[in-house]
């Protein structure tokens, strides 16, 4: 071994540290999932407590949002591509939830399952494309592919249009309503994030997310043992958009109405803007920057129409000071290095 | 004579006007270090890269272990058992040492397309990456994080990896790079013991270590090969000592 045997073996408690840091930090993460799902679990009695409902379909709005952030993370954070067109598919989502209730169609798995395979197609064939560019040409690529999935909402005037389209009730299950009530539509999203956290979770820590973590690093290394990133990108490409339909699906559900501006591409901006807030390839982060950002959003709108403008110095400070966003301030304050 | 595990034929490689790698030809037998050496600009860097497939070549051939490679990815050659290392350390440094080998191990054993099984629990991948870091004498730090290892010991790590690969034939792209002196006996004392099962070819700086390990020695220089040979061959061939060792007693 090296001259410096000695010392490192000395040492070792600290040079070790990032191993374990990294597994506490991962506890530390699912600590702080835990504590965020739930705070929104009991959010329903207390609204109802201080008799303020509109709580949770704020609440409900965050957490659909959650969903999408973290769907992108994935794509993101873990696979290192940014995509500019993720509300596409939170939108697609939506759409196959009202496109197919007006045909009379109102379950909800028949319209999750069409929402999944609409998604995934999507995400298959853009991404298929999108991934042959790289950096710069990967964001216009997706921003451009999201652009068309816009354009292509507003010019299909048999659903709406420009207008959009109202439901004109929440989606069933095996042709019960248990979804109409507001609490219960809740529980059934905070259901899904917490089902699709656990499922990332194991995603990004198994053979497949360790490939993806690789390439993020290092795409040649992968290569050079043998590795071709492409199918691993894409297929957690598929993944992602797949979950972002679902959160379209409870979207649609939650404001009983669809329309293009949940794929605009200032939608795709503000996906990107929760994950990069609340910490990138955290999982985690992505859930608290939902919250920070519709939060701050309906905070700010309260002092002025120009609230964008308050948002836009916050994202620059954060930026500033908490590299890792929400996730990487706090881990700061904890004293635990980033893993 | 039987066939040499790898085969090089006239390759060639230009960028614009210049021939960077000018109609190479050499042959690397099974269990032998191949040395290539050349002064700076010969054009060694750009040949690995043609031979691991990280680059494709004008025109030429090379044949591994019997079959053509020529038109394979570098992908499709580590699979056939090519695989390299890098000049400039390019290991996962947000990975622990054993995720780094064990990531090589897990390219060619089954399907990576698991989803659900924690991946750094493996028992059988991680036992081979282990045996890959007890090789190049680094399993007492394989749960450390690469990036905070010292920089021979990243050396080290980098052909661990390509031993991980399971690899026939090792290209090892300059492995002494910005070594002290220290650091690279253990890598030449490494490199002596992996003779021993391995076929390697070697390109290096360093002429101690290249006379102390090659069995046969080809100088490169401004894209041709001069000569080939064994170390005592390549020492004493005049042409050798006019465009490489002159420049080095000179120096």
């Amino acid at each position: 071994m090296s001259a410096g045997s000695d010392v490192a073996v000395s040492g070792a408690v600290p040079d070790v540290a990032p191993r374990r840091g990294g597994m506490l930090a991962g506890r530390g993460s699912a600590l702080a999932a835990a504590l965020i799902f739930s705070a929104l679990a009991v959010l329903p009695p207390i609204a109802l407590a201080i008799g303020d409902p509109f709580l949770v379909v704020m609440a409900t709005r965050i957490v659909v949002f959650a969903i999408a952030a973290l769907s992108l993370d994935l794509v993101l954070g873990y696979g290192a591509m940014v995509s500019f067109g993720h509300a596409a598919f939170v939108g697609l989502g939506a759409y196959a939830v009202a496109i197919l209730a007006s045909h009379g169609i109102d379950d909800v798995l028949v319209q999750a399952l069409a929402a999944i395979l609409l998604c995934s197609l999507f995400a298959l064939v853009t991404g298929a494309i999108s991934l042959r560019t790289k950096g710069v040409y990967f964001i216009m690529i997706t921003l451009a592919f999201g652009q068309m999935a816009y354009f292509f909402m507003v010019s299909l005037s048999a659903y709406g249009g420009d207008d959009g389209l109202t439901l004109s009730a929440r989606s069933t299950l095996f042709g019960l309503p248990v979804l109409a009530g507001d609490i219960s539509l809740f529980y059934a999203s905070l259901a899904v994030l917490v089902l699709a956290f656990l499922g990332l979770r194991a995603l990004t820590l198994s053979r497949f997310g360790r490939v993806l973590r690789g390439t993020r690093e290092n795409p040649i290394r992968m290569q050079a043992i043998g590795f071709q990133p492409f199918a691993f990108q894409l297929t957690a490409y598929v993944i992602a958009g797949a979950l972002a339909g679902l959160a379209g699906v409870l979207l649609a559900n939650q404001a009983e109405f669809v329309s293009p501006a949940y794929m605009s591409w200032q939608r795709s901006g503000e996906l990107i803007v929760m994950v990069v807030l609340g910490g990138m390839g955290t999982l985690v982060g992505p859930i608290g920057g939902a919250i920070a950002f519709l939060l701050l959003e309906d905070w700010l709108a309260h002092f002025s129409e120009h609230w964008k403008l308050g948002l836009g110095v916050l994202l620059v400070l954060l930026v500033l000071f908490t590299r890792g966003g929400i996730a990487g301030g706090v881990e700061r304050l904890f004293g635990r290095a980033r893993p | 004579m039987r066939e040499p595990l790898l085969a090089v034929t006239d390759l060639r490689k230009s960028f614009g006007a210049l021939a960077v790698t000018d109609g190479v030809s050499f042959d690397v037998h099974g269990n032998e270090l191949h040395a290539i050496i050349g002064p700076n600009g010969a054009g060694k860097t750009t040949l690995i890269h043609q031979l691991s497939g990280n680059l494709a070549s004008d025109s030429g051939k090379v044949r591994f272990a019997g079959e053509d490679i020529t038109k394979l990815s570098m992908v499709e050659r580590v699979r056939r058992g090519l695989a390299r290392s890098f000049q400039i350390t390019s290991i996962l440094d947000g990975f622990t040492v054993i995720e780094n080998a064990a990531m090589a191990v897990q390219a060619r054993s089954g399907s990576s397309f698991r989803f659900l099984r924690p991946a750094s629990k493996e028992r059988r991948l991680n036992d081979e990456a282990m045996a890959a870091l007890a090789r190049v004498k680094l399993d007492d730090r394989a749960h450390r994080r690469a990036g905070s290892l010292s920089h021979g010991e990243k050396r080290q790590l980098e052909i661990a990896i390509a031993l991980a690969t399971g690899a026939k034939l090792l290209l090892l792209d300059e492995p002494l790079a910005g070594t002290g002196h220290e650091e690279s006996a253990v890598l030449v004392a490494l490199m002596q013991e992996l003779k021993q099962t391995h076929t390697i070819v070697l390109i290096e700086h360093d002429m101690d270590a290249v006379f102390a390990l090659a069995d046969r020695v080809s100088v490169l220089v401004y894209g041709r090969l001069i000569a080939t040979g064994t170390p005592e061959e390549v020492r004493t061939h005049p042409e050798v000592r006019a465009a490489y060792l002159g420049e080095e007693e000179a120096a």
